[in-house]
């Protein structure tokens, strides 16, 4: 699904260059639940922004579900965040003046899916992560878990190949945060694939695979045993 | 643009983000209504400029004949100079490329009666073209024309007080009045902003009179407007050709003063038109600064409406929203925000005008107003520079890695 080659990526400070990613290999199939974990600074958000044509690289190559990601113009990298990927973030990032369901129907709007499909689907995704009560409600009025469920359902809508999730429990408590991998796990489960950035061991230890950055490289690359979050909820 | 889904995607941001709104929308609604009211004021301000010079027209001369004091060519000195229809006749042959209308006028006092009723009042015998000299205004009936002239026609067009004086509350058209015995139909009645004492004259054809009292061709004065577009030194410079042609004829040494006297009014008006200019720029440079500010106005709001909306702009992009979609967005939503409360502040800057009304007279500001095609112009300039404010930061919202739009601060 996702083949990275030599990638490296650098960024300009005042006078200084640093260099964040010193050449990563990463090869990612179909259905399978990586973390990508490291301390902060080690590249691992880098790597997951440029997988999810957030960013793009200085070198190497990127071919996502055999499509070479290069030299795209910003409306293609456009057109495959929203067909390919699915993007969940540390704050949610919804958009705050749009109730739950519209803001899970947003990427099909930008899909150009007919009004009533769009609502159809977007109620669909919201009572999968729980909350087809809470379709007619303003983020605000929503608990964090809650905020992060929506925004699954929203990453979910367009069904893409991959899902991309930025410290997804990063501002939950631990209940909620399993709550949140309970259902990241249960999509996983459905074979989807799932890249999940992380700096906090239990999280990782709930995906199948561990990806250790250090430094602007791969430390360590292992399958792991997964902890199933059910039984903490 | 006509997207229906685009639409109600603009409409519900505008909704959900009333202040946001208002706030750009008032700036535009106070632009359009600051303009409207103060260019309307300066109108206001010309309209009365015009008001106090509109009775004659401005660009008339007068020629009177006067003494020859000076001998010349073995005539005497002190004769007395008398104009004929011919003179008039050969000013129109000589100067017809300059001039636009042209009568001659005789004097004459009257008592005029009617019925049971009697009053003094002054005959001014004329050429159809008088009524354009003049301004003077028809209320009913018609003007003396060419065929009246041609036939001698005993008619009459009177002053409106005149018709008040004799008449009463009679129509006077169709009537026949007495002056110094001699009977005329009365063929029109007129008004004139000069006033009373305009109102209280008598017009009747300049053959008729030449026939009744004198059946001679003499006549008291000669009045011709030229054309505009001879500007103030044309206009001295066919005064000047005028007196010379008519001096030549009546044998009058050109050096003499008094043989002729020919007056006019250029360099009042000369004066009327720099004044009116000066206007002109006053309101004109109000109108720009007014604009001017609003578009100033609105370039900030929407610097700080993009600004506040990066974020979300950054989710858009990062759900899949192209650049161009992003930019479109903005310009769209910025398009209905101005036109919405731009027509707001058009009705608003009309209302107060016109509620203004007379109001401001004392502080020389008459029938205030703003012409429509003015304000569509204001309003097309206030969008058009919208658009581009919004379009600036518009642009840089959607260039912006969305990367970048969503980290957390």
């Amino acid at each position: 699904m996702i083949q990275i080659n030599e990638l490296h990526k650098s960024y300009r400070m005042g006078s200084n260059e640093l260099h964040v990613l010193k050449g990563i290999d990463l090869d990612i199939k179909e259905g399978e639940f990586v973390s990508i974990m490291g301390s902060s600074g080690s590249g691992k958000s880098t790597l997951l922004n440029i997988i999810g044509m957030l960013d793009l690289a200085d070198k190497g190559s990127y071919v996502l579900d055999g499509v070479p990601i290069k030299n795209l113009s910003e409306k293609k990298a456009a057109l495959y965040r929203n067909k390919f990927l699915g993007f969940i973030f540390q704050s949610f990032n919804l958009i705050n003046y749009k109730n739950a369901a519209e803001n899970v129907a947003l990427p099909l709007y930008y899909q150009g899916i007919s009004r009533k499909i769009r609502k159809e689907k977007s109620l669909y995704y919201l009572e999968k992560v729980g909350l087809a009560d809470w379709a007619h409600h303003l983020p605000s009025e929503l608990s964090g878990g809650q905020k992060q469920r929506v925004a699954i359902a929203r990453a979910l809508a367009s069904e893409p190949k991959v899902l991309l999730a930025d410290e997804p429990t990063g501002a939950l408590d631990t209940t909620t945060s399993y709550e949140v991998m309970d259902f990241l796990q249960s999509i996983n489960d459905e074979g989807k694939t799932i890249l999940v950035v992380t700096h906090e061991p239990d999280i990782a230890d709930m995906t199948k695979r561990i990806v250790m950055l250090k430094d602007g490289k791969i430390l360590e690359d292992k399958k792991v045993e997964q902890v199933r979050a059910s039984q903490y909820v | 643009m006509f997207d229906l889904d685009r639409w109600r995607e603009i409409f519900q941001t505008i909704n959900k983000n009333k202040l946001r709104t208002l706030l750009a929308g008032f700036t535009v609604t106070l632009g359009i209504l600051i303009f409207t009211v103060l260019f309307g004021m300066g109108n206001g301000l010309k309209n009365t400029f015009y008001k106090f010079f509109q009775d004659d027209a401005q660009n008339t001369l007068f020629i009177y004949p006067g003494f020859a004091t000076k001998p010349f060519k073995g005539f005497k000195e002190n004769r007395r100079i008398e104009f004929e229809n011919e003179d008039l006749e050969l000013i129109k042959e000589k100067f017809g490329d300059r001039i636009e209308y042209t009568t001659a006028r005789i004097y004459k006092g009257v008592t005029a009666k009617y019925k049971g009723e009697y009053g003094s009042y002054s005959v001014r015998a004329v050429h159809p073209d008088h009524q354009y000299l003049e301004k003077t205004i028809i209320d009913k009936g018609r003007y003396i024309n060419e065929y009246d002239i041609k036939n001698d026609a005993r008619i009459a067009v009177i002053g409106r007080l005149v018709e008040k004086d004799l008449f009463g509350n009679e129509n006077a058209i169709g009537k026949f009045i007495s002056l110094n015995k001699i009977i005329y139909r009365v063929v029109g009645v007129f008004s004139d902003a000069g006033g009373d004492r305009e109102e209280r004259n008598i017009y009747m054809p300049v053959s008729t009179i030449q026939l009744i009292y004198k059946n001679t061709e003499v006549i008291d004065q000669i009045n011709l407007s030229y054309n505009m577009e001879l500007g103030a030194a044309g206009a001295m410079r066919l005064s000047n050709d005028i007196e010379k042609l008519l001096k030549n004829k009546h044998n009058i040494a050109p050096s003499d003063q008094n043989g002729i006297y020919i007056g006019s009014v250029i360099e009042d008006l000369q004066q009327n038109l720099a004044i009116a200019n000066v206007l002109q720029i006053i309101v004109t440079v109000i109108g720009i600064g007014t604009l001017l500010a609003g578009v100033i106005g609105i370039s900030n709001i929407m610097v700080y409406i993009v600004k506040e909306r990066t974020k979300e702009l950054g989710i858009r992009k990062a759900l899949g929203a192209t650049p161009g979609s992003v930019i479109g967005m903005i310009l769209q939503e910025t398009l209905i925000i101005t036109m919405l409360f731009g027509y707001l502040g058009i009705f608003l800057g009309n209302y107060i005008l016109n509620s203004m009304g007379t109001k401001l007279e004392d502080w020389f500001i008459t029938n205030p107003n703003v012409s429509q095609s003015t304000i569509i112009w204001a309003t097309v300039i206030l969008i058009f520079s919208g658009l581009i404010a919004g379009y600036i930061p518009a642009r840089r919202a959607a260039k912006v890695q969305p990367i970048v739009a969503l980290r957390d601060e």
